[in-house]
């Protein structure tokens, strides 16, 4: 019908566009499509930004990756290893009962035993005992300090413990994750009820008249539609089908800014796009002598890393490559996060400084590289990829660009033939989930170690003992303010002095709206019904 | 007839399988799905746990064997990334493609069809010029390409037509159609000439060709001669005998169409099994990839089937050569 209308309205289609603004339905065009509806299932931002809105958990981010009390009313620790949850009153889920200390225990167990999924919340869950002290008192026992238990809070969803009967024997508590998926088991506490989700099509919520809590509700129905292909997101908006859009593709940005139909929200994302150096072979499989030959890896020595940082021009990057969207980086987090250092900034472009380095740590006539990285994965991946190579060989070390799909390059970048990583210089990016610095230095720069769980993406297996102690010191450290020193100062010794990885840049994120919306960005990159508001 | 029957099924059985090695093979072969499943902050146990649970620890052939079993059974895995059944996603995507390709078989056949024959009665005029030369254009303009200029056109620029999505379906016997509802019909249209222009080129450069060739032909003169209407002519001595190659290829094409309107579902964000292919390779799902390609050729061996045995009831000639062999 809407389109027939549109028909006989043609002429007056453009000056349409604008007239409904204030209708409290919303239609959203989105890049990625959650893989479940079970909360549980798949730790991956489409998922927990859009199951979010069903599900609340005891302790929200806001925009800006900040806590607010959500389900908890207040979290104070009571001593050093026990937390105290009070949760607010008066919350009800979407079936009408109420949401007490019992809903919050057994999401957790349910969270923390989920067998199958594609990548579980275990690491939030994992060493937590939680104690009922009364229907809305919660107790949270660790057996070490655990300073960052608001921000795992913000982690795992609560379900209602009777959302599928009283029955809760059975994998996954008897509530398998196709029964999310039809709306069966879909009860949350959040301020939007699960209506419908069409796979590869859309999915539909519709405004919770009983939430109590402070997230805004603008929107009586939401409406997802996933639109994978850029133009047609685009086209979607310009034509009128929907009235937001994320993730708009880099190259338009520029053109919509100019059109009167659309406004642009852009914000700042916590992910760096660096690039990590084999520190872990005498042999490098992708450096050699210039003349092809052999030689001992380079990239060990840190001065060498340090002049490679040197020979990256970042202002031009992000002002060519990446249409001015992005933020050059000196470090894991942009400025204002958790933990991050205040003597980092951004390497400046000085090939001269490059090569005295190069000098000093015995290459002054350089050596030849091959770098890799993925061409679909991070926004202009393969464009910054090759600028990085034309920079390193106009500065006298002769780079080979080869890129290739993420679905062959991170396994190969991860664990080749022989289960250790292929290349010797990648370009990757990072989000930190817990909008600290903490998540990134134990992944990515944290000395590699199955056993204790440590350094599970270091793809460069950068290892320095003297940084692993500062980290595992602020990790048990209750004091925020101490805590975040100790990991600017982990910071410090693993960029500041290894240079263990090179900050290229931070992402910009890009949501494109009709005009008299707005989106307010957020940094965690999730694209929220509740973040559309009136201009 | 049946001998020709069992023969085919035979072959058809060896195809299915010799493809089943090769599509699990090839997706065996590539990346690792767990990296593109697992969360950035999962820790190495974490990994362990779902590289178990996927059961990719196993050697290649384990693998294999287990995933025949399953399929012998009738089970074609579980997806990865939604850990439900592989057939049932790819059953659930199935009526919005078929919609779509019916739509454009439709559209080819019931415009292409006529316009070729006109073009083969009249060579010379400049509509059948008209025809021809439009039809290059659908033959070499890549489908993407012609998808967003339709979309700017029609949707961005002029407001008449929706550019993405389904629209409002009617369950149909539990199968949810489109066409049957306004709205579904206008977000219909797009698509559907998209992925109609290649398949409408062809139709129409056969019929013509077909047309120039019979309409020369003894029999024609010799109908004209008794004093048949040119309609009569035209709509049954002329008509039967093009539709030969017609019926041939575009049984072929309906394969093509129904399996890899995967270009066309992307841009037009339409729910259909293309889509979920495109979606999956992305993902490496990996037995949403092999249950979907071994559907696939599945589809390819039946049609070719129906075909061959079509060919036979239009032309006898085909018949008596199955006969003697």
């Amino acid at each position: 019908m809407k389109a027939l209308r549109k028909l006989g309205l043609a002429a007056m289609a453009l000056s349409a566009m604008t007239v409904n603004v204030m209708a409290a339905d919303i239609v959203i065009g989105i890049r990625s499509e959650p893989s479940s509806m079970d909360p549980y299932f798949h730790n991956l931002t489409p998922n927990n930004g859009m199951i979010g809105h069903v599900f609340t958990r005891l302790v929200g981010f806001d925009e800006n990756q900040q806590l607010f009390p959500s389900i908890a009313e207040s979290w104070k620790a009571i001593n050093d290893t026990t937390w105290e949850i009070k949760l607010r009153k008066g919350l009800k889920f979407h079936d009408g009962s109420d949401l007490t200390v019992d809903d919050v225990i057994f999401s957790f167990e349910r969270a923390d035993g989920y067998e199958g999924g594609n990548s579980s919340f275990r690491t939030y869950t994992k060493g937590k005992t939680l104690v009922k002290v009364d229907d809305l008192t919660l107790h949270i026992v660790t057996e070490m300090p655990y300073p960052l238990m608001p921000n795992d809070l913000t982690t795992v969803m609560i379900m209602s413990a009777e959302a599928k009967g009283t029955d809760s024997s059975g994998k996954n508590k008897g509530i398998s994750a196709k029964d999310f998926n039809d709306g069966l088991a879909t009860i949350g506490a959040g301020p939007y009820k699960f209506v419908e989700w069409k796979k590869g099509e859309e999915l539909v919520l519709e405004k919770f008249d009983g939430y109590v809590g402070p997230i805004a509700q603008p929107w009586d129905k939401v409406t997802f539609k996933f639109i994978k292909s850029e133009p047609a997101r685009v086209a979607a908006l310009l034509a009128g089908d929907v009235d937001a859009i994320d993730q708009v593709p880099t190259i338009d940005v520029e053109r919509l800014k100019g059109d009167p139909r659309v406004t642009i929200s852009s914000g700042i994302s916590n992910r760096v796009i660096y690039l990590h150096m084999d520190q872990f072979r005498e042999k490098s499989p992708f450096v050699t002598a210039k003349d092809g030959s052999e030689i001992k890896n380079p990239l060990l020595d840190p001065r060498v890393r340090k002049a490679l940082s040197k020979m990256i021009n970042r202002d031009a990057i992000v002002k060519r490559v990446m249409e001015g969207i992005a933020i050059p980086a000196g470090q894991l987090l942009p400025e204002g996060f958790f933990g991050v250092s205040p003597n980092l900034k951004p390497d400046a472009y000085d090939p001269a400084g490059a090569k005295k380095l190069l000098a000093e740590a015995g290459y002054p006539d350089g050596f030849a590289l091959t770098i890799h990285g993925p061409n679909d994965r991070y926004i202009n991946d393969a464009k910054i990829l090759e600028a990085i190579g034309q920079l390193f060989t106009g500065n006298g070390i002769p780079t080979k660009v080869v890129t290739m799909t993420k679905n062959v390059f991170f396994k190969r970048a991860s664990s080749g033939a022989d289960g250790e990583p292929e290349f010797s210089l990648v370009l990757v990016g990072w989000g930190s989930g817990t909008g600290e610095a903490s998540s990134p230095l134990k992944s990515l720069l944290a000395t590699h170690d199955k056993s204790k769980g440590m350094g599970a993406s270091n793809r460069g297996r950068h290892s320095n003992p003297k940084m692993d102690e500062l980290l595992l010191k602020a990790l048990a450290t209750v004091d925020d303010a101490k805590r975040g020193a100790l990991l600017a100062e982990a910071t410090d010794v693993g960029i500041g002095e290894d240079m263990g990885i090179i900050p290229l840049h931070y992402q910009v994120n890009t949501w494109a709206t009709k005009k008299g919306l707005k989106y307010v960005p957020r940094t965690d990159e999730r694209t929220l019904a509740t973040g559309y508001v009136p201009e | 007839m049946t001998v020709f029957v069992i023969r085919r099924l035979l072959q058809a059985a060896l195809v299915v399988f010799i493809m089943s090695l090769l599509v699990f093979g090839g997706v065996f072969l590539v990346g690792d799905p767990v990296e593109m499943l697992v969360a950035d902050d999962a820790d190495q146990a974490e990994r362990a746990a779902i590289i178990r649970s996927m059961g990719l620890d196993l050697p290649f052939y384990m693998q294999y064997l287990r995933f025949v079993g399953h399929a012998l059974q009738g089970d074609m895995g579980n997806s990865f990334v939604f850990q439900e059944s592989a057939m049932h996603l790819i059953v659930e995507r199935m009526p919005a493609t078929f919609e779509l390709a019916i739509a454009a078989l439709f559209i080819a056949v019931f415009l292409g069809i006529p316009l070729g024959i006109y073009a083969g009665l009249k060579p010379d005029s400049w509509i059948s010029k008209t025809i021809m030369t439009t039809s290059i254009l659908g033959f070499s303009l890549p489908t993407f390409w012609v998808g967003i200029m339709m979309i700017l056109f029609f949707a961005v620029i002029m407001g008449w037509l929706p550019s993405t999505g389904r629209g409002d379906t009617v369950d149909v016997f539990g199968i949810p159609l489109s066409f049957l509802t306004l709205d579904g019909l206008a977000h219909l249209a797009l698509p559907a000439v998209n992925l109609a222009l290649f398949k409408l080129s062809m139709v129409i450069r056969l019929a013509r060709a077909g047309t120039r060739e019979v309409v020369h032909q003894d029999y024609i003169k010799f109908a004209r001669a008794k004093g048949l209407s040119d309609t009569r002519i035209i709509g049954v001595h002329l008509f039967k005998n093009i539709m030969i190659p017609v019926v041939t290829v575009l049984g072929l094409e309906f394969g093509g169409l129904v399996a890899f309107s995967v270009v066309t579902e992307s841009v037009f964000a339409w729910p259909g099994m293309g889509k979920l292919l495109i979606d999956s390779i992305n993902f490496l799902d990996r037995p949403v990839i092999v249950a979907y390609l071994m559907f696939v050729v599945v589809l390819f061996v039946c049609i070719n089937l129906i075909v061959d045995v079509l060919y036979s009831v239009l032309d006898p000639r085909v018949r008596l050569q199955e006969m003697k062999s």
